[in-house]
């Protein structure tokens, strides 16, 4: 059993108007060094595979056909065993 | 003639968009529960607005796997009327009938007004009711109407006269002003703003009704478009080209 830590975020190329409210918020309370803040999403799959390499090329494939969207996302996986 | 109003769970402005039809326009129509595993008969299919399976992972996401999309696919690509309305064009972009993605509204406010539209181009079946450059009052509502898509494709956009709809003024951050797109081949139409929600002047605008007229004419004038129990390849070949107004022949 292993468990895949997919982070997706938007590309650096597109706008992060979440990232960038949230950077305000930090700033209005007085964190004064934040210089770049992006917001993204964090999912766990716990998978069964043989080894490590076969999840982790499940997890690719999740990816690739659902949890991220190529146009305005990128994503890492990490993959380790439960 | 006889329109199909997909239906997936979340969906909510189906019955608005049925209503319009049946009510409004005088023309067959039918729900089209996702779950569906045929279209045939249908000339025209509405995916309307909602949030579908809750907006959960990305508007349009899950909705674009459910099994009525192929179908859709398949209908689009031989030249069927697509529209897709608010969610209904999130799903569209996600499904790869129209290019670009959506994302959040640069305010992160849940948006929900009339608004002023510029019409870009009236070559479509859904906007040749309209006169180019026309200014008309539709409403939009919605968290991700934030329509982005790469400077080639945008570029690409703009060389095909793909661009139907422009907001007057920018209420969501899209890019280039853009509130609906239409593919290449011009017989899918994605767009924020609910035409079923301006088709009676009632509601205050009757703007929306002229894309749902346009439909009608069109398919009244063209020979049926797509016959998916018998496709032929005359009428994939007809589907593929909407009669286009010639340019400057308009001076109305």
């Amino acid at each position: 059993m292993f468990e895949a830590q997919i982070k997706v975020t938007l590309k650096k190329t597109v706008a992060d108007p979440q990232g960038q409210t949230i950077k305000h918020a930090l700033e209005s309370f007085g964190f004064s060094g934040i210089e770049r803040l992006r917001m993204g999403k964090f999912i766990t799959v716990t998978i069964k595979a043989k080894d490590q390499a076969e999840a982790k090329a499940q997890a690719e494939k999740m990816c690739q056909k659902l949890l991220a969207n190529p146009i305005i996302e990128d994503y890492s996986i990490e993959v380790k065993p439960l | 003639m006889k329109f199909g109003v997909v239906v997936f769970p979340g969906s909510n402005c189906d019955q608005d968009c049925f209503h319009v039809i049946q009510d409004v326009l005088k023309q067959s129509v039918e729900y089209i529960w996702h779950k569906t595993t045929s279209v045939d008969g249908f000339d025209c299919l509405i995916i309307p607005g909602g949030f579908s399976y809750g907006d959960y992972l990305r508007c349009g996401a899950i909705a674009r796997f459910s099994p009525i999309m192929e179908l859709v696919i398949k209908f689009a690509n031989k030249g069927g009327l697509v529209i897709g309305i608010c969610n209904g064009f999130q799903v569209l972009l996600e499904a790869g009938l129209l290019p670009g993605a959506m994302m959040r509204n640069t305010n992160l406010h849940f948006i929900c007004k009339y608004v002023d539209l510029k019409v870009d181009s009236t070559e479509t079946p859904f906007s040749s009711e309209y006169k180019k450059g026309q200014v008309i009052r539709i409403p939009i509502a919605h968290n991700e109407g934030n329509y982005y898509i790469d400077e080639k494709g945008l570029a690409e956009l703009k060389k095909n006269d793909q661009i139907i709809f422009r907001y007057v003024t920018n209420p969501n951050g899209a890019m280039d002003d853009i509130a609906g797109i239409v593919n290449k081949e011009r017989n899918v139409l994605g767009m924020m703003p609910h035409p079923e929600r301006s088709s009676e002047d009632a509601l205050g605008s009757h703007d929306g009704k002229l894309i749902f007229e346009g439909i009608v004419k069109w398919l009244q004038t063209s020979p049926r478009l797509v016959d998916t129990r018998h496709p032929s390849p005359s009428s994939m070949e007809r589907g593929m080209n909407p009669p286009k107004a010639e340019k400057g022949v308009r001076n109305d």
